[in-house]
């Protein structure tokens, strides 16, 4: 590719790139920057900052309350990445073979719903899982269970919403992986004898890994830092990483834990990113 | 028939592909149809259905409370898009074109919002903005949401400009055009598809955006989804439901509108081409 | 020689639109057949039919004496080279070669022998552990052979495999691929829109037009003796003639056309019947002089030397023109000057008109 640089004054460059570089560094950069810092802070009698270095915070993290929490969260996140994909990837794949017209109104399709409120989605499964609600009805009807099972505020709910709400984001990336596939390499694995599923195995899924391993960042981080879906499946009984980073920062008023939290979510995801950008080999991050 | 057997396996695959897809549609669309269902529900709070009616759709005008965040919601909504897609353009269009001293730490920061989750941001700006004595409410939450907006337009965009050469604009200036009549004539128009993408893309982000909003908010109950979630305890009422289903209706009809719009351009182009 | 791929009334439809129309052909072992014709005659949707990737919609398709319509690519003992080569870019050239023998699961040392076999026989010894987006087009080109080659199939199935090289590296693989095929004794098919390439490569030519085989022959019997004007257009430069036969004497055939009579060779046509003459550029003769059985005047428009000959073109009476080529040496007629057009009859190919 030709860089092909303008080599005139600086005015327009600063012009146009200037507000999104000062937006930016204003409201992102000195923001993390300043969150990094209070990590490092200690709290004062009455929740507010003091400033003096302490490694408390850190240490909480390690408490056994605590620790518990993130384990849990980092679970749940895990478990609704690997059923996302695992749902998700039959299901791109299906639209992947559709001819283009098709594809672009079926991924429309999928897209849709998300265009709703997602806490009204949320509420909606709420509704659905009720004890007086229609599952439950169904259930005590066709005389699975005697008395209603109460599947509101379960980690079981909570699951179903982080998954309805993730769904899309994993189907994406691995749509657009399986789509650039060349049908000619499955023919030519074919043509040499190998059946339907040794060419999955051997063609088809390390070629589409790069869009799996979107899929998986674009999933586990969010869910890491979710609180909306507990919130409002977990009636304040099931608890994330999210609920807990908000709670320091509204009743609870521990800054620096929330911040130290806020940290340990940072450094996930660049951990994660490190790994992305070294294993699957792709020079600009393409978000869709 | 010799072949049937082969048919009859793809035929086999295409059935069980198509019953999968139809099942993974319904579980998305499930929450959406129970949610325009219980629009109708006969009842004070959404516990059980009660009957159906259609009272929501013109109470919920007079739950003003509702319609007060609904007005928030769309002024920053409309706002949030309009900043964010004019710093977005311009700022696709600089960082693509032109190589400064720092260029590669403004691309990596683009990304922060996108990748990191929300909470950690909105945590990030609330701390700010107190420290600063940054005054919470509508302010605070326009820039939230512009903060996590402007990456994303950015990126958008950034896909839609050409990678070979500005011939275009090079071609415009060499027949008189300045730098702004030729941005205003030419390279507007060919990132328009772009723009128009990362436009919708930052309204429908910052309409449903919960965890910013909810973090910045100042006293009075603020954007519409932050008043749906201090509602989740004593309930949903229908009205809300109510809303929300007009409110996707307005956004899918106005999608079907554009597609519409774009296909009896392109044929109309097609028609004129051929004379 | 037995018949190793029949074709039988194969037909294929896209929808409405008809690709393959009523195909018969019979491939005969060890043969190099070539299946020309232009873009969208249906020659890639029959080889894609024999190797697999295609459905009939009709017809009897056998390899060997056993009907594969309904057998999957990889049940087919046909194995093939693709025109984008469709080399797996996250293997290396070794296991690139070595997939179709691990997937029959033959064991380590066997394969390695055979890929080094390979990688002989294709000038690629060293590339073991490239990958292909570090190979060039024409070793790209040889891995594909290798890869197909290694699993010996009955019959080796061609895609334009040339299509994408440089004129050099493409007349040079035309020659290394024939000197393979020679050497190896396998049946190729191959398809290709390049007439010069056909005629220089195969042992027979299928030359196909809109779904159906127009002529089926060696490339001497295609070049000399075209059975349809398709045929005659399509390969090597022709200058054809609409008419009517006049009459028939002695197998010498005096047909009228609009631009003049002319003499043709050619035996089955009957006074009044429309016919086609073809007559090569190579073949035309000018005079000053009247020759019998022709009235074929026309003005020299222009000459254009193009080395090691010169090419004239003729402006006709019926305001169509002919182009005839002759070595430098020869008598030049300068433009603007009257010729008379004449050739040997046995040169000129009489055609029959599709009514």
């Amino acid at each position: 590719m030709k860089k092909n640089k303008f080599k005139q004054n600086t005015l327009p460059a600063l012009a146009m790139a200037g507000p999104v570089s000062l937006w930016m560094i204003l409201f992102v950069t000195l923001p993390m920057l300043y969150i990094i810092y209070i990590s490092f802070m200690s709290r004062g009698i009455f929740g507010d900052v003091v400033y003096e270095f302490s490694l408390d915070s850190y240490k909480t993290l390690l408490d056994s309350t605590y620790f518990k929490v993130i384990v849990k969260s980092m679970k749940a996140a895990f478990i609704t990445t690997l059923l996302c994909i695992l749902i998700g990837y039959p299901f791109a794949y299906y639209i992947a073979k559709q001819p283009k017209e098709v594809a672009s109104k079926l991924i429309m399709l999928v897209m849709i719903p998300f265009w709703t409120n997602s806490l009204m989605r949320l509420n909606s499964w709420l509704l659905l899982f009720q004890t007086s609600g229609p599952v439950n009805n169904f259930l005590q009807n066709a005389g699975f269970i005697d008395s209603p099972i109460s599947f509101v505020y379960t980690d079981g709910l909570v699951m179903i919403g982080m998954i309805t709400n993730m769904l899309p984001f994993a189907v994406l990336p691995m749509y657009s992986s399986i789509e650039k596939l060349s049908k000619s390499l499955l023919e030519a694995s074919a043509d040499l004898g190998a059946s339907r599923s040794t060419t999955f195995f051997n063609i088809t899924l390390p070629l589409t890994f790069p869009g799996i391993f979107s899929s998986i960042i674009l999933v586990f981080i969010p869910s890491l830092g979710i609180y909306t879906v507990t919130d409002m499946l977990g009636g304040g009984k099931v608890l994330y990483i999210g609920n807990i980073i908000k709670n320091q920062f509204g009743a609870i008023r521990n800054w620096p834990l929330g911040a130290a939290l806020s940290v340990l979510l940072i450094v996930i995801t660049g951990l994660l990113i490190f790994i992305y950008t070294r294993f699957a080999k792709i020079e600009d991050m393409e978000v869709v | 028939m010799s072949i049937s057997k082969k048919r009859k396996r793809q035929r086999m695959e295409e059935f069980i592909g198509t019953a999968y897809s139809i099942a993974i549609y319904a579980i998305l669309y499930i929450p959406v149809l129970v949610m325009m269902m219980f629009s109708f529900n006969n009842q004070r709070y959404n516990y059980y259905w009660n009957g159906f009616t259609t009272q929501w759709y013109t109470k919920l005008f007079s739950n003003s409370a509702l319609i007060e965040s609904l007005w928030y919601s769309v002024v920053i909504a409309v706002l949030a898009t309009i900043i964010s897609v004019t710093i977005g353009t311009i700022g696709a269009l600089g960082l693509k074109k032109y190589e400064f001293r720092g260029k590669k730490f403004i691309n990596e920061m683009l990304y922060i919002p996108i990748i990191v989750p929300e909470i950690v941001m909105a945590v990030a700006l609330l701390v700010i903005f107190i420290k600063v004595g940054f005054a919470l409410g509508m302010g605070s939450i326009l820039i939230g949401h512009c903060t996590f907006c402007i990456p994303y337009a950015v990126v958008t965009i950034k896909g839609r400009i050409s990678g070979d050469g500005y011939s275009l604009e090079e071609a415009s200036m060499d027949l008189g055009a300045n730098r702004i009549q030729t941005f205003i004539n030419v390279t507007l128009p060919s990132i328009m598809p772009g723009v128009m993408s990362a436009a919708f893309l930052s309204f429908t982000l910052s309409i449903d955006d919960v965890v910013m909003s909810n973090m910045l908010a100042g006293a009075k109950n603020s954007t519409l989804p932050v008043l749906i979630l201090s509602m989740n305890k004593s309930g949903v009422t229908p009205d809300v439901n109510a809303l929300t289903t007009i409110m996707i209706l307005i956004i899918v009809i106005a999608m079907i509108l554009n597609n519409l719009i774009k296909n009896t351009l392109k044929k109309r182009k097609k028609t004129e081409e051929t004379i | 020689m037995s018949a190793i791929v029949s074709l039988i009334n194969v037909e294929k439809s896209f929808g409405k639109n008809k690709v393959v129309k009523s195909m018969n052909i019979e491939v005969k072992e060890g043969e190099f057949l070539t299946l020309l014709g232009p873009s969208g005659c249906g020659k890639t949707t029959t080889l894609r039919m024999i190797a697999g990737f295609e459905d009939a919609t009709s017809g009897i398709i056998k390899v060997q004496g056993v009907r594969v319509e309904d057998k999957e690519p990889f049940e087919r003992d046909v194995n093939t080279v693709f025109q984008n080569y469709a080399l797996f870019p996250h293997m290396t050239v070794f296991d690139n070669i070595a997939y179709g023998l691990k997937i029959k699961k033959r064991p380590k040392d066997e394969i390695k022998k055979r890929v080094n076999e390979m990688l002989d026989l294709v000038q690629l010894k060293g590339y073991e552990n490239r990958k292909p987006d570090a190979l060039s087009g024409g070793q790209k080109q040889r891995v594909a052979i290798a890869r197909a080659l290694i699993n010996n199939p009955k019959v080796l199935l061609l895609d334009e495999p040339l299509g994408a090289l440089d004129l050099k590296l493409r007349k040079q693989m035309q020659v290394e691929l024939k000197r393979l095929q020679k050497k190896l004794g396998i049946t190729f098919v191959y398809v290709t829109h390049d007439q010069e390439e056909a005629l220089t490569m195969s042992d027979r030519i299928a030359v196909m037009n809109e779904g159906v085989i127009e002529q089926l022959g060696t490339p001497r019997e295609i070049y000399d003796r075209p059975l349809t004007k398709f045929v005659a257009g399509f390969i090597g430069e022709s200058n054809i003639f609409d008419g009517k036969v006049i009459s028939v004497n002695d197998g010498i055939i005096y047909v009228e056309t609009s631009a003049g009579t002319m003499k043709v060779k050619g035996n089955g046509f009957e006074a009044g019947e429309d016919i086609h003459v073809s007559i090569r550029p190579e073949h035309i003769k000018v005079s000053a002089d009247s020759v019998e059985g022709f009235n074929l005047r026309g003005k020299i428009k222009d000459n254009i030397y193009m080395g090691t000959f010169v090419k004239t073109s003729v402006d006709l009476k019926d305001k169509t023109e002919i182009k005839y080529s002759r070595i430098e040496k020869e008598e030049e007629f300068t433009e603007g000057n009257f010729v008379n057009i004449y050739w040997n009859p046995e040169r000129a190919v009489a055609i029959k008109s599709k009514s």
